[in-house]
């Protein structure tokens, strides 16, 4: 878990960083490299959740009708995935698709956020697994909802069959069965993945090119601190990738949902 | 150990390759973490929502039910104003007329008393003139035959000569009084 740390203080930066610092040796066994059942990174998972559980029940125990502080931040995130985008993407049947929703946003949202909180500093969503579960959970939720809604043949139908000239669905259709059932999947799990991943091995970077370069040489050292300078800037930025892609991830998979459930194309 | 590994540049690891133990892990959590927050927490949200929704529909409804009660009211009071209004103007000109008839009632009454004071007045008057006639009468003719029978020296034997020779000097008087 301090392995990083560990390297910064002895000063043996390994630069540049490769795909290899985003595996850190397992926590039980202590410093195992092919034991993946408690690592930070499924520590980290755990914790999000149990923040989040413990967060929930803790501001919800007693609901009541004028809320307490803690009640109306909880309600007010709530209210926001169920308002701003449940509702405003699939229309008013959206509210009983809210639930998994927020815990989706929540669940998202907390663990990108390990990226830049001090110590945790690497999100479990810089490995695919998880953005991929999830991924899948949305895939199969879309489909799932939209042959509940239509039956199996009107969804195929609605899904694959754009509303266009005879001449040109052998050619739309392909694209639609791609886009539909192939990608889409992919493109969530790798979006929310890739940001994830790049923004840790950004900060990764500036921040062990200011010591690699303090190391080779000394008077390199304002550049150093340039370098860092940086990584704090970067770290905004992060932050704005961190809420958008829980954004996103959310809203996709809203905006899938609608399609499915969409009567025309 | 971990650092050997990573600088022998030993890519053991493809990023784009699911662990498959993390995605246990991350399923198990996630899948009890919506259990959780779906089963106990977003549908009380919901619950609280529709609670909050119906007191304040609620207060709105039962606002309006007053005011539409209190509007009955004042109709009803209105109404009932303008009733004792008319009431009270008729049994002010009931009064007046009561009054009215009261104060003709009482000046009859008093024109009548007085009309019955001044008769017997005038009644009592000719009665008392009547007997004052009668007496003086009696009287001026003693004193006439008086004095004839001191001027004349004699008195009147004749009792009945006496009073035809009175009553036809006297006849004589009042025909030349009335004339």
């Amino acid at each position: 878990m301090f392995g990083q740390a560990n390297v910064l203080a002895a000063g043996q930066a390994a630069f540049p960083p490769s795909v290899e610092d985003f595996y850190l040796p397992s926590i039980l066994p202590w410093g195992a490299h092919d034991s993946y059942w408690f690592t930070k990174i499924t520590a980290m998972v755990w914790i999000a959740v149990g923040v989040l559980i413990i967060f929930f029940l803790a501001t919800y125990r007693k609901p009541q009708l004028v809320p307490t502080k803690k009640q109306w931040l909880a309600e007010s995130i709530y209210g926001f995935v169920r308002n701003n985008i449940a509702v405003e993407m699939i229309g008013h049947a959206g509210v009983r698709f809210a639930p998994y929703f927020t815990t989706l946003f929540c669940f998202i949202l907390l663990t990108n956020f390990f990226a830049i909180v001090p110590l945790f500093q690497i999100s479990p969503n810089s490995h695919i697994a998880f953005p991929a579960f999830l991924a899948v959970i949305s895939y199969v939720m879309f489909i799932w909802v939209g042959i509940r809604h239509h039956g199996f043949g009107k969804f195929v139908k609605n899904s694959l069959i754009p509303p266009a000239p005879w001449y040109i669905l052998p050619l739309l259709i392909p694209i639609e069965f791609f886009s539909t059932f192939l990608v889409r999947p992919f493109s969530l799990a790798v979006r929310l993945f890739a940001n994830m991943f790049a923004g840790h091995m950004l900060l990764l970077v500036f921040t062990l090119g200011g010591f690699a370069m303090l190391s080779a040489n000394a008077w390199l050292a304002p550049v150093s601190v340039l370098s860092w300078v940086m990584t704090i800037a970067l770290t905004f930025l992060e932050f704005l990738v961190i809420c958008l892609q829980a954004y996103v991830f959310t809203v996709l998979t809203a905006s899938y949902v609608q399609g499915a459930l969409a009567d025309e194309h | 150990m971990y650092l050997l590994a990573a600088e022998g540049g030993e890519s053991t690891h493809n990023p784009i390759i699911p662990i498959w133990q993390e995605i246990v892990v991350g399923g198990i959590a996630f899948v009890l973490l919506c259990i959780v927050l779906m089963k106990f927490v977003f549908p009380r949200m919901e619950q609280t929502f529709q609670a909050r929704v119906d007191a304040i529909e609620g207060g709105i409804k039962r606002a309006e039910a007053a005011q539409a009660e209190a509007n009955q009211l004042l109709e009803q009071y209105r109404a009932q104003l303008a009733e004792a209004r008319t009431d009270a103007a008729k049994i002010r000109d009931d009064a007046r007329a009561d009054a009215e008839g009261i104060r003709q009632d009482i000046l009859a009454k008093a024109r009548e008393e007085s009309d019955r004071i001044i008769a017997a007045g005038k009644e009592q008057l000719a009665a008392e003139r009547a007997t004052i006639v009668r007496e003086l009468r009696t009287e001026v003719g003693t004193i006439a035959v008086d004095l004839a029978s001191k001027i004349v020296g004699e008195s009147l034997a004749d009792e009945a000569r006496r009073k035809g020779t009175v009553d036809r000097f006297l006849s004589d008087l009042e025909s030349t009084g009335a004339r």
